[in-house]
């Protein structure tokens, strides 16, 4: 008995798909070739690769000094990017002239600060309440003390010689921390029915937003010394950080506004109907909501602040960017034809990381927040 | 944006000048004037005043400079061989030497200095303001400067001017050689007008190759666009130092502008204007005398009454200063003389590689020269 049958017992593996429709190269085929006019894209797109990755990699890695390299092969013809250069300058960068043997302050003070934000940043962390005390306001004050000196024999730092990535880093986490709930109570004074504080806060935003921040910094380095007394300074790194903080505030008021515009009616009205007072209908049910709307724009600000640091230059304080360009003119024994170009690079490098760490958590923020709609 | 600052500038010299001017201006303005804004106007007359008042009740910087401790010194970001961080990150320089000899002679201690890097926007108003106490910063001596803006230069640190770079190869002794040479300059600058003269002066043909920006004006010289390469010749040098072989670029002797670089203070101290100037002055009569910071204590047994009086073992020159009687040697002690300092930092031994020139005392040929000390 031979087991003849038209029925078959056993299912057929499935043929792979045609090569047309699936593998590299149907995908190819849909992607990039599917049109003459894609094509012509594509093919020009990898052109102007090839032209453009081999000598970027060249620059960055293929003839780079490394870190431990001379400033010999720096100037060899053909090298690229002098990391050399950055190493050995790495302490100017970050501490400016915070004397060498006293680093460690700015050290624990970096150190705290990653150990107080980070679980401030985590949703599951416990404790959150104790943290934030610790983080606004026991770490601010400690770190002051510990940075500038003169208490329990530490020796006193005058903020002249703070510099570097220190310095882009105070004024940037101060400036958001500060600036952020300057910036809530005047977008809430803006709408508010009291006609002195309405008018203080339109005319402070308007003024503020009016005016570039090289034009607030110019002022407060050149024109405020000349209405004082003389004799009474107020110290740079203060004038500048009063300066950064005001006018981020004043956008923040605008985008925070932004969020309280998209709140219907409505909820003010069932707050109110809860019997709740202004502020617990603000913090309670209006806030929460409105802030979700508009982290996009908030985080927006706060980049634009950690890059408008750079203009801190304008009182004559090195934040990273000014400390990179005076090593750049002055370190003679690191001249070479890509020193300049490589100092930039580093100081593009660290500016972008921070923002794109602030870009990505913003992100992470908004689908966590998300939660009434998806949009 | 260098626009905004350009004009910001000029505001700030008007701004800047003697405010008693701006003071009696608004007084007057009270007998013509006589509604609301005028109360405004008072009150910011008075304000105006009682911050004069303050000044006339503090003008002795002396005084404040030992009641803090330290002289508050305004240097530039960072011009190498002047005033630059170096490898420690510590500020060294020319100018800064000069900052720690004025607070060895007062503090006796030469790191008794705090550092305030400006702009050069707001270095004048930074010191007319008060927030320095005597301002070091690659400034150039001029008239206007020294008669509008408040402010008293103490001397000349350093002889700056114009000059020319050429190759080597290209066998150029002279600036009056480059007749028709292609020139690298950088447009719209002081560089430019004192070239253009020159050679108009010289009955030279004036070839130039134009940028807008320095280093682009380095990099055209380097890549052999041009010839010549010109601008204040401490600027060459330390663009020659930049170069992948400087010893095949050379620095013609003529110099064709004047840049006298030196320190200045606020106007109208005489007291502390004199131990401004004369520690400059100290440090060029050490030089003289060949007192250095190796040999100033040997030296104090000298039998050379200039030298004795520079030291401080002969006379009373401290204490008119208000100072001890011992400044100056303090100062050749904790700093050196001009001539060591010199030598550190722009000296021929140095990366920046500027011969003395102008910059060397009379006795040598140069123009540095110091009132006796008696």
């Amino acid at each position: 008995m031979t087991d003849i049958g038209y029925v078959r017992s056993d299912i057929v593996d499935a043929r792979p798909a045609p090569n047309r429709t699936s593998g590299p190269v149907a995908w190819m085929r849909t992607n990039l070739f599917s049109t003459p006019f894609d094509t012509v894209l594509t093919v020009l797109g990898i052109l102007f690769l090839l032209w453009v990755v081999p000598p970027l990699y060249g620059f960055f890695f293929g003839n780079a000094v490394g870190p431990n390299g001379t400033v010999e092969e720096c100037r060899m013809i053909n090298a690229g990017a002098c990391w050399a250069y950055i190493s050995s300058e790495m302490e100017f960068f970050i501490y400016g002239f915070y004397d060498i043997p006293e680093q460690w302050r700015p050290n624990i003070v970096f150190a705290l600060g990653a150990l107080l934000l980070t679980p401030l940043l985590i949703p599951r962390m416990p404790f959150k309440r104790t943290n934030i005390v610790l983080f606004l306001v026991i770490y601010p004050i400690l770190s002051y003390f510990l940075l500038a000196g003169g208490v329990f024999g530490l020796k006193v730092i005058p903020t002249e010689k703070w510099g570097g990535l220190l310095v882009t880093l105070i004024i940037s986490v101060i400036g958001i921390t500060l600036s952020f709930p300057l910036g809530i109570i005047l977008a809430l004074g803006r709408q508010s029915q009291m006609p002195i504080i309405k008018t203080v806060c339109v005319g402070f935003i308007e003024l503020i937003r009016a005016v570039p921040l090289i034009t607030i910094l110019f002022m407060a380095s050149i024109m405020l010394p000349l209405f004082m007394p003389q004799g009474t300074t107020v110290d740079k790194f203060l004038r500048a950080l009063v300066g950064v903080t005001l006018f981020t505030s004043a956008y923040m008021a605008e985008v925070v506004r932004g969020g309280l515009q998209a709140i219907p009616r409505g909820q003010y009205e069932a707050a109110e109907s809860l019997g709740m007072g202004y502020w617990q209908r603000m913090w309670f049910i209006i806030l929460p909501q409105a802030l979700k709307h508009v982290i996009p724009g908030i985080v927006n600000s706060f980049i634009a602040l950690f890059k408008d640091t750079s203009l801190v230059y304008i009182v004559g304080m090195k934040d990273l960017l000014e400390a990179v360009k005076t090593k750049n003119d002055s370190a003679l024994e690191w001249q070479s034809a890509n020193t300049a170009t490589t100092g930039y690079l580093f100081a593009a490098m660290v500016f972008w990381v921070f923002c794109f760490g602030m870009s990505r958590y913003s992100i992470y923020m908004e689908n966590r927040l998300n939660t009434g709609y998806k949009r | 944006m260098l626009t905004s600052i350009q004009t910001a500038r000029q505001r700030v010299v008007v701004l800047s000048g003697p405010r008693e001017t701006l003071v009696g201006s608004e007084t007057q303005g009270q007998k013509t004037k006589g509604k609301k804004m005028q109360k405004a106007l008072v009150s910011i007359a008075i304000a105006a005043s009682l911050g004069l008042g303050a000044t006339a009740a503090n003008a002795a910087i002396l005084d404040d400079v030992k009641a803090k401790g330290y002289v508050q010194c305004g240097v530039t970001g960072g011009v190498p061989g002047f005033s630059a961080p170096d490898s420690n990150n510590v500020w060294t320089g020319i100018e800064v030497d000069y900052c720690r000899a004025l607070a060895a002679a007062i503090f006796k201690d030469a790191d008794a200095v705090r550092y305030t890097s400006l702009t050069s926007q707001e270095r004048f108003t930074a010191l007319s303001a008060g927030e320095i106490d005597v301002l070091s910063r690659t400034t150039t001596w001029t008239m206007s400067r020294d008669t509008q803006l408040g402010i008293s230069f103490v001397g000349t640190m350093f002889y700056d001017g114009q000059g020319f770079m050429v190759r080597k190869e290209d066998g150029i002794e002279s600036a009056l050689d480059l007749s028709g040479a292609a020139i690298c300059i950088e447009s719209g600058t002081t560089t430019e007008l004192n070239a253009a003269d020159y050679f108009a002066a010289n009955g030279m043909e004036f070839n130039t190759v134009v940028f807008v920006d320095q280093d682009e004006v380095v990099k055209a010289y380097e890549d052999g666009r041009c010839d010549v390469y010109t601008t204040d010749s401490s600027a060459l040098a330390a663009e020659r130092s930049k170069f992948a072989n400087p010893d095949d670029h050379i620095i013609l002797p003529e110099i064709i502008s004047k840049e006298p670089l030196g320190p200045s203070v606020r106007a109208g101290d005489t007291a502390w204007f004199n131990i401004a100037r004369w520690t400059y002055f100290a440090l060029l009569e050490a030089e003289e005398l060949g007192v250095s910071s190796a040999n100033v204590d040997e030296m104090l047994g000298s039998d050379n009454p200039a030298i004795k009086r520079l030291l401080g073992v002969e006379g009373e020159f401290g204490a008119p200063l208000g100072l001890e009687n011992d400044w100056a040697y303090q100062i050749v002690k904790l700093v050196g003389n001009y001539a060591e300092s010199y030598e550190k930092n722009v000296g021929p031994a140095t990366p920046i590689g500027l011969e003395r020139g102008l910059n060397a005392l009379w006795s040598d040929g140069g123009i540095q020269y110091a009132p006796p000390i008696r």
